[in-house]
């Protein structure tokens, strides 16, 4: 890695003393000797571990479950099921206002995607837990899935999730988080050439080395301390408060270094059941999940289909742009409300474009959710916008590369979504990029600067 | 569940133990004998994290049985350090900045070992190789692969 | 057929913080009685690093050596509210909220320095080696050691300090859309070169070289780790990763490393890596977030450079060497 000091020189005072050193990391000497401790290298005696009975379907309604041989199974200490859950619908983003409850913590009367959680089973140990959970038995009545953004917002698509009344996220702003700056219909009558085309990707697991998990501990006095690698303390704290109904005050987070997050471990779905086992058994639990959960039960990076359409002048300009995003949440919101519309304001991308419509989608589908990842709602755009931007430079026969300088945004800029650019380097990127990979652009881009005015 | 027997030595220290018949070297290490260096990723074999050296072989403890390790000698990275001072591929991860979360560093630097003291100066090719089964999600390898090559530089100095 | 080679560039911002804000950390930090500090959090080092670089920011601000700074961190019965690490706002967000905390604490340790000194507080200044001295006269100082001491057993004041950062939440205007998603962004610009087997539909990425604004690299060293790293996932994702191959059928998910594919050590792309630095005006010494700003901009890149190298666009993710394939026997029909 290199440090290009002489751009923005003008900028910073180099005069920091600890910071712009190469420090040792603190944590690695831990590291490197296996001494760092991991929220699993904890054995607690008469610890209990916990396997989830999860749906073989990606939609069904539940006729009956019946736990009676899992119970008498060697080893098994407890089963859990909804009934057993204070406050077993919810929300994770319920903390900043963002509802409505929508997912179960335990399936009481549907499950709505293949592999959610239905029955806990916990045992002596992890052999008998998953023994005694292959002896749980539930009755399904399979119904008809969507698996699909483009079918699940055809009219008289099955429902996903009752508890939003239609396959999409409802904002203020209504079906999508609209943004309208300009005139695209006027913009796209002045363009010389208009290009419109989808853009598709699917799941991406975060795939960190160490599993999602927890182990908790009944503290003796009422309280619950849980080791966990969740990326937020008091997130999971405060939604394990409301979905066990049992006051923060009792809870106690440890953290401490995490096997890699990448956004796969800021959902709250270990930490409230195994605190809830420990608090129905008074004895140590343990719920990590296997490779297989973390690949296919927790939640990815979200699919999504862009369609981009926009109107270019021959000398490179982009008059228009219109976005329409989807977002496949799965069968829960999660953080997908929130990812969906943080790519309403991204989608103009790093250029000024005098005219922008964007209307961003949140679908629900009978799939995995989908919630955070290194990036979402932002890494996909743009994957859809810089293709889009390849395309739109052949078509009007221009150098790629050119073509943005053409339209990188700069100081003072207006950007869509109604704020002044401020702090813009694209224009400076390119320009080390240009430099960097020998690829020649004409000097007028070289002497261009992203400052007010310049 | 039927307890076994075994005796082996964990980093040079005699250790016996009742174990579950049929609980893997990883749990045992970890849960009755308290080292946690080597790590569960996967308890299939697919990730590398629970590497250790069974006679100086290199195994994955997470598919290997604990009464199958009678009489063996099993080293760990938590075992690595002698008498404070940190072995040339631990020196190594660090000056190369070559771990993050650092829960695959203990199975890397197994896998390394492994490679060293059978190849004291191994190629880039070598290295790659040793490290293959081994994953990480956070450095991109690069700094992994040159930690190993460095180690392996200090060491063949130090014999010089 | 044939080995093909082919270039792709792409250039991208992304928003440091927690879109729209309204994602508070917070931070404590207060001296020992010999004069070493501790900054107490609730926030979670996922691996990239967060502890020592509070620990670094706190020491700039204080004026001492990084490793007389502790960080306690990740415990909800001792550390403040931090809203969580994600969204490229560990950085920012808590760095900011330890400069505050610092400020107040480096305040009241140059207060207790001037009692001993005999002094204004404000004409102290700390030179970063332990020691607290009257501006323009170094040799009239007192150690923070004895000033650690001073505060606790003969003055009875606490060297702590408190802090708090709140990006104020936007709210999205219904019609327009118009809102504050973020106070700063990142910038990237990425040229990659891949050599595409048109009998195969295989891709080599050749190189990737790619050049990060940053705000300010406050840890270069670990700056690079996040980059490096970085660029690596997400070459991953753009030719390698999916749960769901064949995305929205819901067959052949992988399960596990054997089948959820990623480049391993043998399948790594040569890559460069240069940062540029326009500090942000509200970032911790000028820092925006890297985490994620550097995982982006090769994605496109790759399939800018694919479509340069055999002339098909694949506009779905992962580009495997099916779908090239697919396209190419398309193209050959038309």
């Amino acid at each position: 890695m290199k440090l290009a000091k002489s751009y923005f020189a003008d900028q910073r005072k180099d005069d920091l003393k600890e910071l712009g050193q190469g420090l040792q990391r603190s944590d690695v000497p831990g590291h490197v000797t296996g001494k760092t401790s991991y929220f699993a290298d904890r054995h607690f005696p008469g610890m209990l571990y916990l396997k989830m009975v999860r749906s073989p379907h990606d939609h069904a309604r539940i006729r009956k479950i019946d736990t009676s041989e899992a119970e008498k199974h060697p080893g098994v200490a407890r089963v859990i099921t909804h009934k057993d859950v204070p406050h077993n619908v919810y929300t994770i983003l319920i903390l900043i206002q963002v509802g409505p409850e929508d997912e179960q913590v335990l399936a009481e009367d549907k499950v709505r995607w293949k592999g959610e959680a239905v029955v806990a089973v916990l045992a002596d140990s992890q052999r008998a837990a998953e023994e005694a959970a292959a002896k749980v038995k539930i009755d399904y009545e399979v119904l008809p899935a969507v698996l699909d953004i483009e079918e699940a917002l055809k009219p008289g698509a099955p429902l996903v999730n009752e508890y939003h009344g239609q396959n999409y996220y409802m904002y203020d702003s209504g079906a999508s988080r609209k943004v309208r700056f300009g005139d695209v219909e006027k913009g796209f009558a002045e363009a010389d050439h208009i290009l419109e085309q989808t853009y598709f990707s699917s799941p991406i697991e975060q795939a960190p080395t160490e599993t999602t998990g927890c182990i908790v501990t009944p503290d003796g006095n009422d309280r619950f301390t849980c080791y966990t690698n969740t990326q937020a303390m008091f997130f999971t704290l405060d939604n394990t408060s409301i979905i066990l109904q049992m006051p923060g005050h009792k809870l106690h987070m440890v953290g401490g270094t995490v096997g890699g997050g990448f956004g796969g471990k800021v959902d709250v779905t270990v930490e409230p059941i195994a605190i809830l086992a420990a608090k129905l058994t008074g004895r140590p639990v343990s719920f990590i999940y296997s490779r297989h959960e973390e690949m296919q039960i927790s939640s990815p990076r979200a699919a999504e289909k862009i369609v981009l359409k926009d109107g270019v002048m021959n000398d490179g300009r982009i008059v228009a742009r219109q976005v329409w995003g989807y977002t496949d949440a799965g069968a829960y919101s999660r953080h997908s409300p929130y990812g969906a519309q943080k790519g309403a304001a991204h989608y103009p991308g790093p250029y000024t474009i005098p005219n922008v419509w964007v209307d961003t989608w949140c679908v629900y589908t009978n799939r995995t959710p989908s919630s955070a990842m290194r990036g979402f709602g932002v890494t996909i755009a743009d994957f859809a916008l810089e293709v889009q931007m390849d395309k739109l430079a052949r078509l009007i026969g221009m150098d790629p590369l050119e073509f943005r300088f053409i339209n990188a945004y700069r100081d003072g800029d207006m950007k869509a979504h109604r704020q002044e650019t401020t702090g813009a380097a694209l224009i400076e990127c390119m320009q080390e990029a240009s430099r960097l990979a020998d690829w020649p652009v004409a000097e007028k881009y070289l002497q261009m600067s992203s400052y007010k005015g310049s | 569940m039927a307890k076994v027997p075994v005796q082996f030595t964990l980093n040079g220290e005699e250790k016996a133990e009742f174990v579950d018949s049929g609980a893997t070297l990883l749990k045992v290490v970890r849960d009755k004998l308290g080292d946690t260096s080597p790590k569960s990723g996967c308890n299939q074999g697919t990730c590398g994290a629970c590497s250790v050296l069974v006679d100086g072989e290199l195994r994955l403890s997470c598919l290997t049985l604990a009464e199958t390790c009678e009489g063996a000698h099993i080293v760990t990275t938590g075992g690595l350090a002698k008498d404070g001072v940190l072995h040339p591929l631990q020196r190594a991860f660090m000056d190369e900045f070559a771990a993050q979360c650092g829960f695959c560093t203990p199975g890397m630097i197994m896998a390394a070992k492994a490679l060293l003291d059978r190849t004291p100066d191994p190629s880039r090719d070598e290295v790659v190789e040793a490290l293959s089964g081994n994953i990480c999600r956070c450095t991109g390898y690069e700094p992994i692969i040159r930690a190993v090559l460095t180690a392996a530089r200090a060491n063949s100095q130090n014999a010089a | 057929m044939a080995i093909r080679r082919g270039r792709g560039v792409a250039a991208i911002n992304y928003p440091t913080g927690m879109n729209l804000g309204g994602d508070p950390s917070q931070a404590l930090v207060h001296s020992t009685p010999t004069g070493n500090f501790m900054v107490t959090l609730s926030s979670v080092d996922l691996g990239q690093g967060l502890k020592q670089v509070m620990a670094q920011i706190c020491a700039e601000t204080i004026g001492v050596k990084t490793e007389q700074v502790i960080i306690d961190t990740a415990d909800t019965d001792t550390g403040p509210h931090c809203m969580g690490t994600f969204a490229s706002r560990g950085t920012h967000r808590i760095g900011n909220a330890v400069i505050q905390a610092a400020q107040e604490a480096r305040q009241v340790m140059l207060e207790v320095a001037a009692e001993a000194l005999e002094v204004n507080a404000s004409d102290l200044d700390t030179d970063g080696e332990g020691n607290i001295h009257v501006k323009g006269a170094p040799q009239k100082s007192i150690s923070i050691f004895d000033t650690a001491l001073m505060a606790h057993f003969k003055l009875g004041r606490s060297i702590s300090g408190r802090g708090m950062f709140l990006v104020p939440r936007s709210y999205p205007e219904v019609e327009t859309g118009a809102m504050k998603p973020s106070t700063c962004y990142a910038h990237a610009c990425t040229v990659a070169d891949v050599d595409v087997d048109d009998e195969t539909g295989e891709v080599t990425v050749v190189s990737v070289k790619n050049v990060f604004e940053i705000g300010r690299a406050l840890n270069p060293k670990m700056v690079e780790q996040q980059l490096v790293g970085g660029s690596w996932m997400v070459i991953s994702h753009a030719l390698y990763e999916t749960t769901e191959p064949y995305y929205p059928a819901r067959d052949h998910g992988g399960s596990d490393f054997n089948e959820y594919l990623m480049p391993g050590p043998g399948d790594l792309a040569e890559t460069e890596i240069v940062v540029l630095e326009r500090p942000a005006a509200d970032g911790p010494y000028g820092a925006k977030g890297p985490g994620e700003m550097c995982a982006n901009p090769q994605i496109p890149a790759l399939a800018n450079a694919i479509f340069d190298a055999v002339g098909v666009r694949i506009d779905m993710m992962p580009i495997t060497p099916e779908r090239i394939l697919r396209a190419l026997k398309e193209q050959r029909s038309a």
